[in-house]
């Protein structure tokens, strides 16, 4: 049956979930599920799964935009079907692996990854910096303090010799978050790039009550900086300013609150977070640079920062060390010697727990 | 077609060795008009460099209140094709695996009823596809329901799409089945995905081991890591040929050449909790001390491999930082076995969220709710007895919520038999 607009009812479905995992589990796959044994990766960007029955699964990962269109998928469906029997999937990094059994038709589809021009980088795998996961920025979101992809691109652009590469002493994850929000997960990260806006909302009185449920509002901030208050004949709020920690969650409830400002927003980084249990428990990603403007197109102070920090990190620290496991064995004072990052007032925690950060002990180092 | 916005500054974009979404739009807005006006409206943000979208407006398919995020531009004047430019969440298949015919039909609906644009995918999971209208919405869901077999995803207050590592489809560390049980819960509580009913959103993710690369620990109220309770198993053979550089150490991540492995300083010496030992000869590894961190697995991979009691460690909480700070899930069950149907663990998710439900506040996640009432409430609610393995240290503040259950008499007193004890 056809879809009928006039009838939504009409054979309607809902609530049957996603397709069943295994539906599309290549034939492999599903004959050695729970019996991969060991895997290695060939080079950068190639895996090598081998099962206990002897069977091998070769992956090719590439990178992506994430924000791809109807033509990308397209083309990526045609290279599945002609190596891959149809078969592949996404990490959760943003990278595609195309999923080859027959070992004559690996070189091959990597020859032809590389002969479409600069759709399809191989990489992301080991020791190397893999695609960066983020949130929409400009393209889609309404609160964000900075753009996504675009920066994203800029960093990649920069970084490139690393996503292909196993040079580094571990792997380096970088994430952006385009507002406070932070719906991409970047507070665990290596290296996050962090939207921030830095001036608080201004209050179009006299929409404020056509357009919000001023009790929401009032209750939307976190901080309790937002008060009833009568301007004129208009029922409007305050903001104590002092109060504000810039989060837009006011914004969000009500839009005749502006906070987005060209001049006040830009980009804070964050380094040494790490989500696996790998030696050193999870660690999250600490202030690194408070604030840099946003540059469109190409965020050259952004993608500069982040550069120096990758750099310093390569060339200073010890095998499998991740940069939070790096920065914890010279110390911070050390960090900021050696990145020649400025040490302000933003970086000493003034929130609550705030002190359980602050140095208690004489031990540091000159 | 010449493209009607000029877009100087995206177009510094096109150029580079990573791919670049402006050349991909820019493909298809010749022939699709929203897809011409994205790329204006992001070439005005990137001069203004301020956002152009409002949020905000209550739309859906009928009988769901998830899976749809209205979305309308500020400059309808300049964007007319954008004005409406609403997301539909898709919920993905369990880790992402596809088969190009399902992918090839839903790009032939999107690029009729919708813009063309995709996240591939968003954070959460989801497929998203983004920029369509609101009368197009019912038409898709028809079509993702019937002709692909799919379904939205969740948005709002509800349970969120889960999702999970790739687990034993293709990796031998998995100590659960991840697909099966993201599968399991996402069927279960379909109700509970698709409409909000809980004060705020709810986040399950699975990961197969403690290398946790979906990164469940930071962000699943309810993160479900795999681990096992027995020994590593341990092929000797294969350890003495990563020492004599006979197989290449760390399954190639540093780069595919052979070297001997210096076992001691690569793989002893950062065991966080030196249980391990090497004669030469032999690998020893004090079971009872590891704690399962899986660096000396990650580094010989064909020699080192989990146990075989395995099970999953239940955490849950991870929160926003945004009052009392932030935090990662915290160990609620040390372990679990999980096999088919998961009824402990669903028994356990049903006390969870009743317990949420009553008594948090609207916008409370569990996490903030867990610190606003204490673990012990929590723990009480899930019938779940206190273990050391829950926490770092025990307290180190003296300031203990005695309960009066626990002390003979309750905490009624006797002030004339104290009286009389004590003079005033
Ligand atoms: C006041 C709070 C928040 C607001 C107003 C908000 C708003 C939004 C909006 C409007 C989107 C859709 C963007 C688009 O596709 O157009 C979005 C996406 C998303 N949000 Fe939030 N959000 C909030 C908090 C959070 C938090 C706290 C998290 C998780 C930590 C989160 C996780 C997500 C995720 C995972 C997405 C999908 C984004 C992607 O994949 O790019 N959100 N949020
Ligand atoms: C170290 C710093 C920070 C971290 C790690 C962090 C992390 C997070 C996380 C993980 C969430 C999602 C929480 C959830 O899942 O419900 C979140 C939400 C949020 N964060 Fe932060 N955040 C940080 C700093 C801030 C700051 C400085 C602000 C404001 C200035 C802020 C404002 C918010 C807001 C408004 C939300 C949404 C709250 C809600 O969902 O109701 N965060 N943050
Ligand atoms: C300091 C402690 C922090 C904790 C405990 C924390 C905790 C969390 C939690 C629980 C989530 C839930 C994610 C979800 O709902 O899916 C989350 C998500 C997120 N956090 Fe944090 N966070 C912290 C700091 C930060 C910081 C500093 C940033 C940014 C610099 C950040 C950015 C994010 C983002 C972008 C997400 C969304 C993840 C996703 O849905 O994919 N967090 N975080
Ligand atoms: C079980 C928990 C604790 C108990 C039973 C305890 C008990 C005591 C006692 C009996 C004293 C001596 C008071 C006196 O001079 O007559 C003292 C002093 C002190 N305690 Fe604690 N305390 C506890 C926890 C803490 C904690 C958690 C801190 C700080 C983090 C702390 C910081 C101090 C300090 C700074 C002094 C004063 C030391 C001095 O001036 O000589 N105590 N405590
Ligand atoms: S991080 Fe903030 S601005 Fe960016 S997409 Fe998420 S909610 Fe929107
Ligand atoms: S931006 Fe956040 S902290 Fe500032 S007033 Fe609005 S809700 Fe409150
Ligand atoms: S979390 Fe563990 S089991 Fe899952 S894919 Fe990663 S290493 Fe494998
Ligand atoms: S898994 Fe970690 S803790 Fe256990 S023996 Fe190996 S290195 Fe040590």
């Amino acid at each position: 049956m056809p879809f009928d607009p006039n009838d939504i009812m009409k054979d309607r479905l809902t609530d049957i979930g996603p397709p069943k995992y295994d539906k599309f589990f290549p034939p492999i796959v599903k004959e050695n599920y729970g019996k991969w044994k060991y895997h290695e990766i060939l080079e950068p960007g190639v895996l090598l799964h081998v099962s206990e029955t002897g069977a091998k699964l070769y992956s090719v990962r590439v990178g992506t935009a994430r924000l791809v269109t109807v033509d990308y998928i397209r083309e990526v469906c045609d290279i599945a079907d002609k190596y891959c029997d149809g078969y592949l999937r996404w990490t959760t990094r943003n990278n595609i692996e195309f999923l080859i059994t027959d070992e004559s038709k690996l070189r091959p589809l990597i020859e032809d990854l590389k002969s479409r021009g600069n759709w399809f980088p191989i990489g992301g795998t080991g020791a190397s910096i893999t695609n960066i996961v983020h949130t929409q920025g400009w393209i889609h979101c309404h609160t964000p303090a900075t753009d996504s992809s675009g920066i994203v691109k800029a960093v990649m652009d920069e970084l490139f010799e690393y996503f292909g590469s196993h040079k580094l002493p571990a792997q380096v994850r970088i994430a952006l978050a385009c507002c406070l929000n932070m719906c991409g997960a970047v507070h665990c990260s290596d290296i996050a790039i962090l939207g921030v806006h830095r001036k608080p909302p201004f209050i179009e009185h006299e929409r404020v009550q056509n357009v919000c449920e001023i009790p929401l509002v009032i209750a939307s901030c976190p901080t309790a900086a937002i008060k009833p208050k009568k301007v004129g004949e208009y029922k409007s709020i305050e903001i104590n300013e002092a109060r504000c920690m810039f989060c837009g969650n006011c914004y969000t409830m009500c839009p005749a609150l502006p906070i987005a400002d060209q001049d006040g927003d830009g980009i804070a980084i964050w380094v040494g977070g790490k989500v696996s249990n790998s030696r050193v428990p999870p660690m999250f990603s600490k202030l690194a640079i408070p604030y840099l403007p946003n540059e469109p197109p190409r965020w050259p102070s952004t993608v500069k920062a982040v550069k120096k920090i990758v750099e310093i990190y390569a060339s200073d620290a010890r095998r499998y060390e991740r940069i939070g496991e790096w920065i914890n064995r010279i110390g911070w004072e050390r960090f900021f010697e050696k990145t020649g990052f400025e040490f302000r007032h933003e970086h000493i925690d003034d929130y609550r727990l705030a002190m359980t950060t602050w140095r208690t002990t004489t031990q540091f180092k000159f | 077609m010449a493209l009607k916005h000029k877009t100087p500054m995206l177009d510094e974009l096109m150029k580079g060795p990573w791919p670049s979404f402006v050349t991909d739009i820019k493909r298809v807005a010749e022939r699709k008009p929203q897809c011409d006006d994205i790329l204006g409206l992001m070439e005005l943000s990137y001069k203004d460099r301020e956002g152009h979208w409002k949020h905000g407006g209550i739309v859906g398919v009928f009988g769901y209140g998830g899976g749809v995020i209205g979305r309308y531009c500020d400059r309808p004047d300049l964007f007319p094709n954008v004005a409406h430019f609403h997301t539909m969440r898709v919920n993905q298949p369990a880790s992402k695996f596809y088969k190009t015919d399902v992918l090839r039909k839903l790009c032939d609906i999107w690029e009729e009823k919708g813009s063309g644009l995709f996240n591939f995918h968003g954070s959460t999971g989801d497929i998203i596809l983004l920029g369509t209208t609101t009368d197009q919405l019912e038409a898709i869901f028809y079509e993702l329901t019937h002709e692909l077999g799919m379904d939205l995803g969740g948005s709002g207050s509800n349970m969120r799409t889960p999702e999970g590592c790739v687990g034993r489809a293709r990796c031998e560390w998995s100590c659960l089945d991840t697909q099966d049980i993201v599968y399991d819960i996402t069927m279960r509580y379909q109700d509970e995905l698709h409409r909000p009913a809980f004060p705020y959103k709810f986040k399950f993710k699975v990961s197969g081991c403690p290398n946790d690369c979906v990164a469940a620990i930071a962000r699943a109220d309810c993160s479900i890591i795999g681990t096992w309770r027995d020994k590593i198993r341990i092929d000797q053979e294969a350890v003495r040929a990563y020492v004599g550089g006979e197989l290449v150490p760390h399954g190639g991540a540093d780069g595919p050449e052979k070297r001997p492995l210096d076992i001691q300083a690569e793989v002893i010496d950062k065991c966080p909790t030196k249980c391990m030992e090497w004669d030469g000869k032999n690998l020893k590894i004090w079971d009872e001390d590891c704690v399962r961190c899986m660096h000396c697995i990650n580094i010989m991979p064909r020699a080192l491999r989990p146990g075989e009691d395995v099970g999953a460690t239940i955490l849950v909480g991870s929160k926003a930082p945004i009052l009392e700070g932030a935090q990662l899930s915290s160990v609620i069950i040390p372990f679990m076995k999980m096999e088919p149907p998961y009824e402990e663990f669903h028994e356990f998710v049903g006390k969870m969220w009743d317990w949420w439900m009553e008594h948090g506040k609207n916008r409370e996640r569990l996490g903030e709710l867990i610190q606003r009432l204490g673990m012990r409430e929590f723990l009480r609610a899930t019938d779940v007895k206190p273990d050391p393995r829950m926490v770092n240290t025990p307290r180190y503040n003296p300031y203990i919520f005695y309960d009066p259950d626990d002390v003979p008499g309750g905490w009624s007193r006797d002030p004339k038999a104290y009286r009389e004890r004590h003079q005033p």
